[in-house]
């Protein structure tokens, strides 16, 4: 066990030269950055950056020492030779219809591809231990990682750091798609941050919130960058990102506005003292457009336009290292609220509650011109309690038909009608001007399939216990309770035997 | 086990003869025994000179260059009694580096006092009883061997040695350390005297906001915060998730932490059982590690302006940690001799002969271990006779007999270097073969199970069968005896 042990006497004579030496200056920077943007669809997009350069030169064995860069991940490259590692977790599938191009997709599950130097000699062992290690790293099942699901591209992943030459027979990739993301695998994520979920951006990753989203990936860069301009030397570059997208009901309970609070359910407190850089972007590119639409509390000082994946966006930026934005006695929580709703209308949505009470939802879609809208609702087919059920449940379900009310403009402008006079069919609807007229419209009913259960069963049992019963049962009792008696020999033909079964019937002795 | 002995005598005296071998017994009906072997000669003409010189370490420096002393070996020179070598009240010294230097007297009992004089600097250099326990705690019995005494580090290969610097409270203090220059100039010299034993690789990292687990409390008297001796134990768990494991190595790893506590908390000590607070404020766990806390000097909070710069005084760390690496590895302060003098420390921290007592100690445990493995082996085998034993696993076998076969000659025949290396190898190989996977094949097709398995299908075919066959057997049986009826 642990002893506080007095060591009274010490042993070392410490010789050489024993000058103050001043530590060299840091050789490692940290920047964290975190980019909210809301979706077409109504969904809000948050992606976490946090990247962490490394002036050294990893290639000589021997001490080495972190600050910054995590040790873990520092020993695998030196260990192993890498020139570069990705490895990112994937959950859910990024809808690029419905939310517009991602800034880094990742597959569905785990993806691992790495470059080694050409110092290794083989390859394939390496990077069967890589994987393992890697699986004990992150928590996550990497070493099923073998020969069965590694490929070596040759043409589609080249480095995305700085490479003298592409021999891709040092490059190997492999897919998990069964790998699931869960928040195992997000705690020794977290860990390799230099600030650790104590300070700066990395307070908001709460686990529980997270995994509550459509679209969950968190990812490992590690590449050689240059150091400078003239690219004299090279850094390592280690990125951690983490995207979510979270859905607006879950969220916001059908509205668009949102909060930090409410996404994360945490506020930033304090910057990262380690960080020198610390900046929230939000995307405000439908501001400018018309100052009624939104409004974003509190107000940025600053704002960043650049043109991202195609198209021109601005960007309002907090500073968390500026201490007008964030000190001691206030937390930012950065508020974005629509004053018009946006063209997607208005959704109601209430959900069903077992023998109560039905779905219902209601929404108020704006249609554009020549489009076709398709809406599609998921549901899972489930099995009732067996009294419940019609005396035909093969035939299915109904559901009932659909509603839909519009105000058609119309052609030509109509006068506004007066009930008496006009005829019936006229006056069926309100109308309140003569530019457009009401219309309601119905859909055929809907007639859904649904497990039914086998009805025959219990028929099947109760056939298959009286049948054991009665044989066991029946052999038993006539066993117990036969007399046996000595019978003579039958003699005579069969004429003979047909005339005294007749005769023992009627009563009369046999012949 | 055995030590070679050389005995100088200055004045030409005629050999000693005093018994020199003593069984060490252990617990659990184990002896080892270990002998001394000695040889003597007279004093070459520039040992003669450096004998003559004013003071033990200007003989020591003379002494040095022209001889290779043998690993495992010791040498004692005789001097005269009115010598000025050793000042006058000191009858023995123990020297750095494999020698020693008795003082002769004149006497009727001169021989036996001599005698036990040496033995008693040679116990103190060499292999004693509970050096030898403490290597083989692993193997005795738990009350045999008391919870006082710390086990050392267990054998092995090599060991990953990793420094950490915890600064919980990076708002406050801006922390620096030196530590490549201090592993230059105080840690590799130290393991580069400690290479024969093993493989080693140093590492360094800051982690920022790790806390300690424990909240210390305050003490009003001296207006600080203390840990409690009880409360040491608690320490270490939180930490060491955030000191990530080596993945990269297989080797063992010794942490050393050195924490610097948050503001709130500043001055931290350690007290001890008595309440009184450590002079070091560091504590050690056996197999595991060390912790050190350093205090932010007051002074330097006088600018006020956070965070304040801290440089880390390198000098006053790396000796706490040297002295905690010694005692990890089981290199206790040797019992000196009453009136004996013991020089001062090498530089690079290790006298010669504790390197050679560790790789004694080590050598016998690695042998203990290799033995244990192959008799556990061979056990499991005879309790389930299914196991394959493919030919690598017994060629690996094989290796593990011989090499500790040649380990216990080379002991024997005190050639110290070869017989650890030769034990090494047999830890290695026993191991490999014991913990083959291939070994697990077959332990799931036992003999009951098989028959579980065939008599449901074969026993209800069986029954009609062997009925009809009553029956046929019967019926036959009646026809033979019919045809002696009727006759």
């Amino acid at each position: 066990m642990a002893a506080a042990m007095p060591l009274a006497l010490l042993v070392l004579l410490l010789l050489g030269p024993r000058g103050w030496c001043l530590a060299e200056p840091p050789r490692d920077s940290l920047r964290e950055e975190l980019v909210v943007t809301p979706l077409p669809s109504g969904d809000v997009a948050a992606t976490f950056q946090f990247r962490t350069r490394w002036d050294s030169e990893l290639q000589r064995k021997g001490v080495s020492h972190y600050r910054l860069f995590p040790k873990a991940l520092g020993q695998l490259i030196s260990k192993y030779s890498l020139r570069e590692l990705h490895l990112s977790f994937t959950q859910g599938f990024w809808r690029t219809r419905y939310w517009g191009p991602p800034f880094l997709q990742a597959p569905s599950g785990a993806e691992l591809w790495v470059w080694f130097q050409d110092t290794v000699t083989d390859v394939d062992k390496s990077w069967k231990e890589l994987s393992n290690v890697l699986s004990g790293i992150f928590c996550a099942s990497l070493n099923f990682i073998d020969s069965t699901n590694t490929v070596t591209p040759t043409a589609s992943f080249k480095p995305l750091g700085l490479a003298n030459d592409t021999d891709h027979y040092f490059l190997r990739y492999a897919v998990l798609p069964r790998e699931v993301v869960c928040t195992e695998n997000l705690t020794p994520w977290k860990k390799l941050l230099p600030c650790s979920s104590k300070a700066g951006l990395s307070v908001l990753l709460k686990a529980d919130r997270l995994f509550h989203t459509s679209y969950h990936s968190q990812a490992v860069h590690i590449r050689p960058v240059c150091r400078n301009a003239r690219c004299t030397s090279i850094s390592w570059e280690l990125r951690q990102t983490l995207s979510v997208v979270f859905d607006a009901f879950i969220t916001g309970q059908g509205k668009k506005d949102w909060s930090l609070f409410r996404m994360f359910s945490r506020t930033l407190t304090e910057p990262c003292p380690l960080a020198s850089e610390s900046r929230v972007y939000v995307d405000i590119t439908s501001y400018n457009q018309d100052n009624e639409t939104l409004e974003v509390n509190p107000p940025p000082t600053t704002t960043y336009q650049d043109i991202i994946l195609g198209t021109r966006k601005t960007y309002a930026i907090y500073d968390l290292l500026d201490t007008a934005m964030i000190n001691n006695s206030r937390n930012l929580n950065i508020q974005l609220k629509w004053k018009r709703p946006p063209e997607n209308g208005y959704i109601h949505y209430q959900p069903a509650q077992d023998r109560l009470q039905p779905h219902l939802l209601e929404m108020l879609i704006q249609l554009p011109a020549n489009s076709v809208t398709k809406v599609s609702i998921q549901f899972e087919r489930a099995l009732l309690k067996w009294t419940e059920y019609t005396p035909d449940p093969n035939h299915g379900f109904y559901v009932s038909p659909s509603v839909l009310s519009a105000l058609v403009p119309s052609v030509v402008a109509a006068k506004p009608v007066d009930w008496e006079e006009s005829p019936l069919f006229n006056s069926l609807f309100p109308v309140s001007d003569g530019s457009n007229y009401f219309v309601r419209l119905y859909t055929e009913p809907l007639l859904v399939n649904l497990p039914t259960p086998d009805f025959s069963m219990p028929y099947n049992v109760i056939c298959l216990t009286c049948t054991v019963v009665a044989v066991c049962y029946g052999s038993f009792y006539n066993l117990l309770t036969r007399t046996f008696h000595i019978e003579e020999p039958r003699t005579g033909g069969l004429a003979k035997r047909l005339a005294n079964l007749i005769r023992r019937a009627r009563g009369v002795p046999p012949l | 086990t055995q030590l070679i002995f050389y005995i100088f005598s200055r004045d030409g005296a005629c050999c000693l003869p005093f018994s020199s071998c003593y069984f060490l017994t252990l617990p659990d009906k184990m002896k080892i025994k270990c002998r001394f072997q000695k040889a003597y000669r007279r004093a070459l003409d520039h040992e003669e000179e450096a004998l003559s010189s004013g003071s033990v370490q200007e003989a020591e420096a003379m002494l040095d260059e022209p001889q290779e002393q043998a690993e495992g070996s010791l040498t004692v020179y005789m001097i005269s009694e009115h010598s000025s070598l050793l000042p006058q009240d000191m009858m023995s010294y123990i020297g750095p580096k494999r020698t020693a230097v008795v003082r002769g007297i004149m006497h009727r009992e001169a021989f036996n006092i001599i005698g036990r004089r040496i033995v008693q600097v040679a116990q103190a250099m060499s292999l004693t009883e509970d050096v030898l326990a403490a290597a083989l705690a692993d193997h005795l019995p738990e009350d045999k061997w008391s919870a006082e005494k710390r086990r050392p580090l267990k054998s092995s290969l090599g060991y990953e040695i990793t420094f950490s610097l915890l600064n919980p409270d990076p708002k406050s203090h801006d922390v620096h350390w030196d530590i490549e220059g201090a592993v230059r100039r105080y840690v590799q010299p130290f393991l580069n005297a400690l290479s024969a034993a093993g493989n080693f690789s140093v590492d360094s990292q800051i982690l920022y906001y790790a806390m300690l687990g424990v909240n210390p409390r305050f003490d009003s008297a001296s207006s600080s915060y203390y840990l409690d001796m009880h409360n040491l134990p608690h320490v270490i768990n939180p930490v060491e998730s955030r000191l990530g494991s080596s993945a990269a190595s297989l080797y063992p790893v010794l942490n050393f932490l050195l924490y610097v506590p948050e503001l709130a908390h500043s001055p931290l000590y350690i007290q001890d059982k008595d309440g009184a607070p450590v002079a070091t404020n560091a504590f050690h766990s056996p197999r595991w590690g060390g912790i050190m806390v350093y205090n932010v000097d007051s002074k330097t909070y006088n600018a006020s302006v956070l965070p304040v710069r801290v440089e880390v005084d390198m000098v006053r760390v790396m000796e706490v940690f040297l002295a905690q690496l010694r005692l990890l590895f089981g290199i206790a302060q040797p019992q000196v001799p009453p009136k004996c003098l013991l020089s001062g420390p090498k530089s690079e921290g290790l006298m010669t002969w504790e390197l050679d007592r560790l790789l004694w100690a080590r050598s016998v445990e690695n042998l203990a271990t290799a033995t244990t493995t192959l008799t556990s082996l061979a056990q499991l085998l005879g309790k389930i006779s299914n196991i394959v034993i493919k030919d690598d696993v017994a060629s690996e076998v094989y290796r593990a007999v011989a090499a500790v076969q040649k380990s216990a000659g080379e002991l024997a025949s005190g050639h110290l270097a070869s017989a650890f290396v030769a034990s090494q190898e047999a830890v290695t190989s026993s191991e490999r073969a014991f913990f083959d996977p291939s070994l697990l094949h077959l332990l799931y097709f036992p003999d009951d199970q098989k028959f579980a398995i065939y008599i449901p299908l074969f026993l209800p075919m069986a029954v009609p069968i062997l009925l009809s066959l009553v029956k046929i057997f019967l019926e036959t049986h009646k026809s033979w005896k019919k045809p002696e009826k009727t006759d």
